[in-house]
């Protein structure tokens, strides 16, 4: 079955036709090929595809595209200055080595960028906790940790 | 120091792709007239496949293709190579059972590769793949690593006990005649569980075939893509390597399970030319739990004699590894050439003998994973001196001491010589920084919560930089391990290196950059890094064992040593001096003693416009290549304290802090380093804490194959590391470096433990040490 699906995506509309069983994930990387945002599980535990629905952090791998219908989606491809200039979040993780292969990065940097405003100058145990459902294999967390930190700080 | 040079923490040139999503890692690729493979993987861990019936799936819409074993079976396509020849101990080579691409005739563990199905979308793939109706015969499952060889079920012919190899090594009379002098002799009896490596980047291929010119084209998430081509090219298809391209792009971790030449891209190459179209196939996770190449998976005993101070007199180690249903490419090296040669630790144990028994059982294959060998040695040698120390009731630091190498270079009874190191300075050194002083503070506090405090240390040692090709050679490896690099100088002095290292990771592009920026006296913004590309690089041998700074890094600078002894040629011909006059300084030809220089750009701007130049002597141009071989391994070591707290109630432990004092050699970015031993001690302890391979023991089929079901660790699990380093500088590379990559993997584990136990009064406790366990064997302790 088809719906037709019209959303703003990194403010552009779009809108399709699409197969009514699409992930939002699928969405984006094949249909858009916003190829940005990742998955490492598809089954909503590793947060690699974590993208902004209204301002609201979701994993796209959880969602089909019909419930986005109308919304407002921020992909990692969108957080940046249109000439490139990275977001203060995307800032502080490189300045603090908060990725390693980058695969996790987009996903972690997004979920990381909704703790604004929920998180006053966190600990860094409330950071771990907050950023629990998006795994990173190659950096151990600690400098994510002070790269969220960092980004809170310099987002305020 | 050079602010862009060696010994710098430069952020990540690598980083603003990754961090804006431009990164390009292999799923993003999409080729024109692209298509979709799906395989249909054996739900049964052992089982002959009576039919495969295709009928029904290539009548399903936008399938193109189902392939199966009879069709690699009829085009006499070759085997998955095992890339290491072990000999038993009588004298005969390791069982090799065949390995082929799409099973033939049995499947032999639960995901093995049955079939696949190629269609216009990845959708109608799954939906054909769904349809092929295979028959199987259900056999019984070899599953348990420790009783696989009593198993009255053979998972190969050609191995009716399911022993690959029983391979030993060491000095095992002198071992008894240690035993029969000791004071006491310490026993211990462990199991180091099999993990999944879990990239977060799943396994992904690409293959091409160009009809025009008969060529294929493959990307694929891979480690080391001139070793993906030789294997694939000479081993299996036969596809002349000259028409054959791999490109392993942005790849999204390895941690090992990238170095493998896999059936999957291997299925995807030949059945490209068949169906001559582009074809994808990238894996689910579930997919990853089961066709990834694991890790691991040893069952040991060792027991280590002392004389009455606790001076090791012998140590004796008898494992039983598993290899999975198949060999994978470097599985038989890694329980045996990186385990059995690492036993000495960092002590002066003058005998050592240990036996490996390798075995097939129908489980995924098992090759190397972060540390591969070396962190189930020092899990073995660590918990063993731990043991130690409590049943000659000394201070765990103290037995070490008294046993530590300290003369170097140091030729250990298992075969390696240390060139260098100094083992009193990372154990004082992590003392000092995981303040042990404070210790019987801590705990009393602890326990005044009702709490139980623990303290565990592990002091190790790896083998990396692999490898001396003819030590590797003589040892059974059926490759060269040296490393290639060119710098290529442009006519205006920006330079391209290419490197036959890989990055999934490590930040070669920054650190690699930063080695040429000091050597050449250039900023590193007029350096680019390539690499991963068979098509760009002229030859490889790719990323693991910690060898990519060490190996590839040699290469680099020698290429850049080259470039400079030209350089001097074409300065002294500028500057009308004699080349033995030239040095070359902060990136200036000078005449030695005189104020005459030429700066590096215009050296290189003569070399391509040769108006005034040496025509007579030397070429023009300025790029130059190099192969390095290493002379010997590198020996990273170093210490890591760990310092736990249980709930006896829930037995839940928290790691209160972690320390690592290791020593890598000299830092390039010290940025760097601590992100690779940050990483390193998560994953270990991970292994320590969460993670566990769980078969059932009956049906072999993978109980944990989700992220449900696999505890990953996650940013909760864990404290801030304490991270140090102290240096003794490789004394046989020209940067002084020893690779940083694998230790923190190798030493975490046994730290963890060691605390745990401490903590919690038993002798052992296998890992992961989840809270059930732990507080089942407080139980124990309490009722013995
Ligand atoms: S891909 Fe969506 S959470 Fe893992
Ligand atoms: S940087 Fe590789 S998974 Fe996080």
């Amino acid at each position: 079955m088809s719906v037709n699906v019209t959303m703003k995506v990194n403010g552009q509309s779009v809108s399709a036709t699409i197969e009514a069983s699409m992930t939002l994930v699928e969405f984006i990387r094949e249909h858009l090929r916003l190829t940005g945002t990742h998955v490492g599980c598809n089954t909503s535990q590793c947060g690699a595809c974590t993208v902004h629905i209204n301002g609201r952090a979701v994993k796209s791998c959880s969602l089909l595209v019909a419930q986005a219908q109308g919304a407002e989606v921020l992909t990692i491809e969108g957080l940046a200055a249109a000439n490139g200039d990275m977001h203060p979040m995307q800032a502080a993780f490189k300045e603090h080595h908060g990725l390693q292969c980058g695969f996790c990065t987009p996903g972690m940097v997004m979920s990381a960028c909704e703790l604004k405003g929920k998180l006053v100058d966190p600990t860094d145990e409330q950071i771990r906790a907050s950023i629990d459902g998006n795994i990173c294999r190659c950096t151990g967390y600690q400098n994510i940790v002070t790269s969220v930190k960092a980004g809170l700080a310099a987002m305020a | 120091m050079k602010a862009d040079g060696i010994g710098a923490s430069v952020k990540r040139k690598e980083d603003h792709r990754f961090l804006t999503g431009n990164g390009q890692y292999t799923d993003d690729i999409i080729l024109p007239r692209q298509t979709y493979a799906v395989f249909v993987r054996s739900p049964h861990a052992h089982a002959t496949i009576i039919s495969v019936d295709a009928t029904a799936a290539l009548a399903m819409p936008g399938v193109v293709a189902v392939f199966s074993g009879k069709d690699i079976e009829d085009s006499k396509i070759g085997g998955l190579p095992c890339g290491w020849g072990i000999t038993s101990k009588d004298g005969t080579p390791a069982i090799e059972p065949p390995h082929p691409i799409l099973c033939i005739g049995k499947a032999r563990y639960v995901g093995d590769h049955v079939a696949v199905v190629i269609a216009e979308t990845i959708e109608q793939a799954r939906k054909g793949a769904e349809a092929v109706e295979v028959d199987y015969g259900i056999l019984p499952a070899v599953v348990a690593t420790g009783t696989a060889a009593a198993s009255k079920t053979s998972v190969h012919d050609q191995a009716p006990n399911n022993v690959c190899y029983t391979w030993g090594h060491g000095d095992e009379a002198g071992v008894k005649a240690a035993f029969a002098n000791a004071h006491h002799i310490s026993e211990l009896s462990l199991t180091n569980q099999r993990l999944a490596p879990n990239a977060m980047e799943p396994r992904a291929a690409n293959a091409a075939y160009d009809r025009s010119s008969e060529s294929y084209t493959l990307y694929v998430s891979n480690q080391n893509p001139h070793v993906e081509r030789l294997l694939m090219c000479a081993f299996v298809l036969g596809i002349p390597e000259h028409k054959m391209r791999v490109v392993a792009p942005d790849v999204g971790g390895g941690f090992g399970s990238k170095i493998f030449l896999y059936a999957e891209e291997t299925v995807l190459v030949w059945a490209s030319k068949r169906v001559n179209r582009p074809i994808k196939w990238t894996a689910d996770r579930t997919e990853a739990f089961l066709s990834d190449a694991h890790g691991r998976d040893h069952v040991t005993k060792a027991q280590l004699a002392m004389d009455k101070d606790g001076k090791f007199l012998g140590f004796r180690v008898d494992t039983t590894a598993a290899m999975g249903a198949y060999l994978s490419t470097f599985s038989t090296a890694v329980p045996t050439i990186l385990y059995g040669t690492l036993l000495a630790g960092q002590y002066t144990t003058p005998a050592i003998y240990v036996e490996v028994t390798a075995v097939f059982t129908n489980t995924s294959p098992v090759d190397a994973y972060r540390g591969a060998g070396r962190p189930e040695a020092t899990y073995v040698v660590e918990r063993m001196v731990e043991t130690a120390a409590r049943d000659m009731k000394m201070d765990p630091a103290e037995i070490r001491r008294r046993n530590f190498i300290r003369s170097f270079p140091y030729a250990t009874p298992v075969g390696l010589t240390y060139d260098v190191g100094d083992f009193d300075a990372t154990l004082d050194g992590a003392i000092k920084l995981a303040d042990v002083e404070g210790f019987a503070a801590r705990k009393a506090a602890s326990e005044a919560r009702g709490m139980k405090r623990g303290i565990g240390y592990s002091s190790y040692i790896e083998a990396c930089g692999l490898a001396p090709s003819n030590v590797a050679g003589a040892l059974g490896a059926r490759a060269g391990l040296f490393e290639s690099g060119e710098v290529r100088v442009h006519p205006t002095g920006k330079v391209e290196v290419f490197t036959g290292s890989h990055s999934h990771g490590q930040g070669h592009e920054t650190t690699f950059a930063q080695v040429v920026a000091d050597k050449l006296g250039i900023p590193i913004d007029d350096i680019s890094i390539s690499h991963g590309d068979t098509g760009k690089v002229l030859f490889g041998m790719g990323t693991y064992g910690s060898r990519s700074l060490a190996v590839g890094g040699s290469a680099i600078v020698k290429a850049v040593d080259k470039v400079i002894a030209k350089g001097k040629k074409i300065a002294a011909h500028l500057l009308e001096a004699s080349d033995t006059d030239i040095e070359f300084v902060n990136g200036e030809f000078k005449v030695k003693g005189t104020d005459k220089s030429v700066p590096f750009a215009s050296v290189s701007l003569a070399a391509y416009v040769p108006h005034n130049y040496p025509l007579d002597k030397l070429e023009p141009g300025l790029n130059e290549n190099a192969f390095y071989d290493p002379t010997n391994f590198t020996y990273p070591a170093g210490c890591h304290i760990c310092e736990v707290e249980v709930d006896p109630q829930t037995g839940k432990v928290e790691v209160c802090s972690f320390t690592a004092m290791d020593d890598f050699g000299n830092i390039i970015n010290p940025m760097i380093v601590e992100g690779q031993v940050h990483g390193g001690v998560a994953q270990g302890l991970g292994q320590a804490m969460l993670e566990d391979c769980i078969y059932d023991p009956e049906s072999g089929q993978l109980l944990t194959a989700t992220y449900m079901d696999y505890a990953m660790p996650r940013a909760d699990d864990f404290p801030n590391f304490k991270v140090g380093t102290s240096v003794t500088a490789c004394t046989h590379n020209p940067l002084g470096v020893k690779g940083c990559g694998e230790a923190g993997a190798i030493g975490s584990p046994p730290a963890f433990i060691n605390a745990v136990t401490d903590a919690i009064g038993v002798k052992h406790i296998d890992m992961p040490a989840t809270p059930e366990r732990v507080w089942r064997a407080m139980q124990t302790a309490v009722s013995a």
